[in-house]
């Protein structure tokens, strides 16, 4: 595998058609503000459920005997601890299990973050995988939280426990920075990462709106002046024309203007433009065509 | 900007009020540009993946037709090839861009995760559990062997020195039994609590703590296995040291009656999962060919299919040991449930194949 950029975020994969996607892998501030939305979703719907038993339980006054008596009430109450132990260990356990084997692999803090986890490299995403590395977020995030509690329960050395607890965090927090795809414990054993999942509109096809009509109007460039540049110049140029904001285009057109050195009429800067960037494109589409690639400006 | 915004507001009415096919071939043959044409001819298809994808992504499967379902694939793929082509014969960075995006969002979907939880469920009953199991191989009899030392070793502690039970056994699962203890007591520990009322409760609080442990056994196997072994060794103590104090006073058929009961399972259980975190801990310390991470990933994800079972086995166990055993007031029942769970589990494991073939989602090609 070849060497990449120590600090790089950009990753390719290969579909199994053989084509090459990029992907990039999420910040490590969105994957911990997507965990902690998770967290505070979590506790939001242990503390709803809690509240909805005790409320169903008829918010009476429980005592130690009415749980262990074998009155009706009794049987009521024991069947709603249950429950409440059930749910609580759903919701520990299962949220994030249930939302990451969903089709958007993402848990509802992840999808407010936009990020998703994936399969490492080309392998597909299974539910094994899924599974493991949610089993071992247990021992990551609430083992620690387990032992502080444990420890005041039991009224033994709290500040020690205490201590301990935050190493243990720390070690399995610090983990994702000194690997190179930001790993965690559960991603190294599920054999998964987290990615970006970005979306986005499909703008219009610039050879189609408005301006086909227009480029006829003035301007046809020459061979020589279309040569000036490559396709970094191209994209650049495609990004200020879909912005379409007046004084990015004021500038570039001048800036065009005085490279190829071709005046444009007051106020046709927008059509100098567009005109331009066909040409140019068709110009270097149609070398592509032939195997020929000009990268920028600077190339041959 | 008037007389440039005309057409395109033209060209959008009259795509409404013509069919959306022909305004594309329309638009396409307006186009200047090649790859342009290339785009707005094939645009239609990639905006119906998008549109599919879209509504799979909101978990809505059950408004989309069954045409798109079967197109999704195909559409799939024709964004894919399109990708590829526009690569080498366009230089629209945007249609490139959200082709990427496009692509890899269906990608996901149809190379997801194949079979959602209820479908894994029905083949992991039906033998993917097993062969999972079947998989750790040798790490479960090391686990087994783990579990034996570490019983043996409580045993002969206690019996050397028994001040040693104090440290073994936590202070809370003490109370009355302790060495010194009178044959009476360490008899009404065992038999007489069918009354007792509160055992659901117990039950689900048994195994919400079992399964915590069983999972931190496996867990903590990425750590090269020593701590999962520790915590079998650790637990199977505690087991020594209960058998001594009730071989003292003459009860073992007794306790161990009273331990089969739920034990067969709950052992069985922890040691499946010590053995999961072993099954880890030995793909990493000894990965052979394969690189560090693969071999992690691919242990990982063939002891978590054994995980969801240990829970499962837990929860049996949980039951078991809140109800049958408090309900069952006698040896001879006891020891009876407990065999018969053990030989249970072993045939389901080791015996019964099912029609799994080899149980790893990754074996099975549609």
């Amino acid at each position: 595998m070849a060497r990449r950029e120590p600090r790089s975020r950009d990753r390719m994969v290969i579909t199994p058609e053989g084509v090459t996607l990029p992907i990039v892998l999420a910040a490590h501030g969105a994957r911990a503000a997507a965990l902690l939305l998770d967290l505070a979703m979590i506790g939001a719907a242990i503390i709803v459920t809690t509240l909805t038993l005790i409320w169903i339980a008829g918010g009476v006054a429980v005592a130690e005997s009415d749980l262990q008596g074998g009155t009706a009430k009794s049987h009521a109450l024991q069947a709603i601890v249950v429950l409440w132990i059930v749910a609580m260990f759903l919701f520990r356990n299962a949220w994030f299990l249930f939302f990451e084997l969903g089709p958007r692999g993402a848990t509802p803090g992840k999808r407010i973050a936009g990020i998703r986890i994936a399969a490492r490299g080309t392998e597909r995403l299974t539910t094994e995988a899924v599974i493991a590395r949610n089993i071992v977020r247990d021992i990551e995030l609430f083992m620690p939280v387990v032992f502080i509690g444990g420890a005041f329960a039991a009224g033994s050395d709290a500040d020690l426990a205490g201590w301990a607890g935050a190493i243990w965090f720390a070690i399995f927090m610090l983990f994702p920075f000194f690997n190179r795809d930001a790993l965690r414990c559960g991603d190294v054993i599920a054999g998964t990462w987290v990615i970006e999942a970005p979306r986005r509109k499909l703008g219009h096809a610039l050879s189609v709106s408005a301006p086909v009509a227009a480029a006829e109007q003035a301007f046809t460039f020459t061979p020589e002046e279309l040569a000036v540049y490559g396709e970094y110049e191209l994209q650049t140029l495609e990004r200020v024309l879909r912005d379409g904001r007046g004084p990015a285009l004021d500038d570039v057109a001048d800036a065009i203007s005085r490279k190829i050195g071709r005046p444009y009429p007051y106020r046709a800067e927008r059509v100098f433009l567009e005109s331009y960037y066909l040409q140019l494109r068709a110009r270097l589409e149609q070398g592509l065509r032939l195997g020929r690639r000009k990268a920028d400006k600077h190339a041959a | 900007m008037s007389e440039t915004a005309a057409p395109t507001l033209l060209g959008r009415l009259g795509g409404w009020f013509s069919p959306a096919a022909s305004a594309d071939i329309a638009a396409a043959e307006d186009a200047a540009l090649r790859s342009d044409r290339f785009r707005l001819e094939r645009e239609g298809e990639w905006k119906r993946l998008e549109a599919i994808v879209t509504r799979i992504e909101r978990g809505r499967l059950r408004g989309i037709s069954d045409e798109d379902l079967l197109a999704l694939p195909a559409l799939y793929r024709t964004a894919v090839s399109s990708l590829a082509v526009a690569r080498e014969t366009s230089l629209d960075a945007e249609t490139l861009a959200w082709l990427e995006v496009l692509t890899r969002r269906a990608w996901f979907i149809v190379y997801g995760p194949r079979a959602g939880l209820g479908d894994w469920l029905l083949r992991f009953f039906g033998g993917g559990w097993g062969a999972s199991v079947r998989a750790l191989g040798h790490d479960i009899l090391i686990a087994l062997a783990l579990m034996v030392a570490g019983t043996v070793a409580g045993w002969l502690l206690v019996a050397s020195d028994p001040d040693w039970y104090y440290a073994l056994i936590p202070a809370g699962m003490a109370d009355a039994r302790v060495p010194g203890a009178s044959r009476a007591v360490l008899m009404g520990t065992l038999f007489g609590q069918q009354n007792q009322s509160g055992l659901g409760m117990f039950a689900a609080a048994l195994f919400s703590n079992n399964a915590q442990v069983s999972i931190l056994a496996f867990a903590l196997g990425f750590a090269f296995g020593l701590p999962s072994a520790l915590l079998l060794i650790q637990n199977t103590t505690m087991l020594g040291a209960l058998l001594w104090l009730y071989h003292g006073q003459g009860l073992t058929i007794e306790i161990i009656g009273w331990l089969a009961v739920h034990g067969t399972t709950e052992l069985f259980a922890i040691l499946l999962a010590g053995a999961a975190g072993l099954h880890i801990g030995r793909a990493m310390a000894f990965p052979g060919d394969a690189a560090v991470l693969d071999a992690a990933a691919a242990a990982g994800r063939r002891s978590a299919q054994v995980m969801v079972g240990v829970v499962l086995m837990l929860i049996v166990a949980g039951l078991l040991e809140g109800f049958a055993r408090q309900l069952i007031n006698n040896t001879a029942g006891r020891l009876i449930v407990g065999v018969f769970m053990l030989v249970f589990w072993t045939g389901y494991f080791f015996v019964w194949r099912g029609n799994a073939g080899d149980g790893t989602s990754e074996g099975v090609q549609p």
